[in-house]
């Protein structure tokens, strides 16, 4: 019994499809829950008023958009290394959610940064290298798109994944050249003392539970799609030949 | 190699390879610049660097999908994966001679055009220098984006939207130079960087372009 027998596709659809109710339900009763909380049950900031709320959705979106990244340069990596359809699929699945977080992400910082810096928009460290990683999940989802051919498919934007990473990362530590921006630094670690105050503390980590868990929902619910999706393809290919 | 090299850059200046049309399109950008935001020579000579670097970058850009495109429809490509020569050495020296037809003759160019955008003294040398430590890097990463969407039919656009993130980091530091260049700052750090960059893709792009090739020849 190792890990790889879940990358039988079989094994896989039995499993994700006993697993996927109970991962949405739970992390839509964590996020109604930790929204509901954070919007009704938190005080409002001395200075930031109302505004602060905003937080329980850009916080975990912000957070399953580099995430979500990291887990397709993991699934690229198994398909690159193992050849496993499934892994190759996730990757496909998760780039449009991955997207989805990212544009969520910016557009809560907009609304949020409207009234508190007065923009909507700036050239700010952080920003621009969320703006550069959403035109690689663009191009990424882009590239899938344009390629007939499955395997090919799966190869080469493995391959981009993996040198997208890197060029991730280089934008990240290039654009704080300019400046050290206007965006605050991380409200929210393991380790270190200093965190948000604990009335917004624990609302905020049901949300992003909540987040993770639709997230992981919406990606085994895609890659399911997409296994049948082959399987159809496979069967209408077979009545071709006959 | 040398025989490859030489092969390319014949193709690239006879026969409409498009040799001066990454040049043609740099005259355009600069010249169209001043038209754009006005002829006030103080904002001019500020955003001078950028819109070099910019217009640079563009232009390497427009022809980055011959790197690879016509080797691949007369099926050359195949016979260069099956010589001797790995193809990782095929994709330096296609990198290498599109540098040859489009980044060196940018890179002589720049200082003609930074005349037209009042570009202070002191940038010159500076332009000069980041341009010719930068566009190798965006040769070779065009490579890579190239050798991805080869096999595609309308890959061009394609080509930019993959290309252009890839870019962000060797833009940023390139500009950066030219620009504290031409303010008479400290440059050492963001020089070292683009050095750096070119000569990390140089080393490692090589590998990633030839098995998207692999792939696409499969």
């Amino acid at each position: 019994m190792s890990l790889w027998e879940y990358a039988n596709p079989k094994r896989f659809m039995q499993i994700s499809a006993a697993v996927l109710p109970w991962v949405a339900g739970f992390g839509g009763v964590c996020l109604a829950v930790g929204l509901i909380w954070g919007f009704f049950g938190t005080p409002e900031d001395y200075r930031q008023g109302a505004t602060v709320k905003i937080m329980y959705l850009h916080v975990p979106a912000a957070l399953l958009a580099i995430n979500g990244w990291l887990m397709m340069l993991a699934a690229s990596l198994i398909w690159l290394i193992r050849r496993h359809h499934v892994s190759a699929l996730a990757a496909r699945a998760a780039a449009p959610v991955g997207l989805t977080m990212t544009v969520i992400a910016l557009v809560t910082g907009a609304i949020w940064g409207q009234p508190m810096w007065g923009t909507w928009w700036v050239w700010d460290p952080r920003l621009t290298s969320f703006l550069i990683l959403g035109l690689f999940y663009l191009g990424y989802i882009a590239l899938w798109e344009a390629i007939d051919d499955a395997d090919t498919a799966a190869d080469l934007t493995s391959v981009l994944c993996l040198v997208g990473s890197v060029f991730a990362i280089l934008s990240r530590y290039a654009v704080l050249f300019w400046n050290q921006g206007l965006h605050q630094g991380a409200s929210l670690s393991l380790d270190k003392e200093e965190n948000v105050a604990d009335v917004f503390y624990f609302p905020l980590l049901l949300c992003i539970a909540g987040f993770v868990l639709i997230f992981l929902a919406l990606v085994l619910y895609r890659t399911r799609t997409e296994i049948r999706l082959r399987r159809l393809q496979a069967l209408m290919a077979r009545d071709r030949l006959l | 190699m040398i025989a490859l090299l030489r092969r390319d850059l014949t193709l690239a200046v006879r026969a409409g390879g498009g040799f001066g049309l990454g040049l043609a399109f740099f005259l355009v950008v600069v010249i169209l610049v001043p038209f754009a935001v006005g002829p006030d020579t103080e904002i001019l000579a500020r955003i001078a660097p950028g819109v070099l670097w910019l217009g640079a970058l563009l232009a390497c850009l427009l022809s980055l999908d011959r790197i690879f495109a016509l080797d691949w429809e007369d099926g050359s490509m195949d016979l260069l994966a099956t010589a001797p020569l790995p193809l990782e050495g095929v994709v330096a020296v296609k990198a290498l001679s599109h540098w040859l037809t489009t980044g060196l003759p940018l890179t002589l160019a720049a200082p003609v055009l930074g005349v037209l955008l009042n570009l202070p003294t002191p940038g010159f040398a500076w332009l000069v220098l980041s341009l010719a430590l930068g566009t190798p890097a965006l040769s070779i990463i065009g490579a890579f984006g190239a050798a991805l969407t080869v096999g595609l039919k309308r890959g061009g656009l394609l080509l930019s939207l993959l290309v252009l993130p890839l870019y962000v980091p060797t833009l940023i530091f390139g500009a950066e130079v030219a620009r504290r260049g031409s303010e008479g700052l400290e440059l050492g750090s963001p020089l070292a960087f683009l050095a750096g960059i070119s000569l990390g893709v140089a080393a490692l792009m090589p590998y990633a372009a030839a098995a998207a090739l692999r792939v696409n020849l499969r």
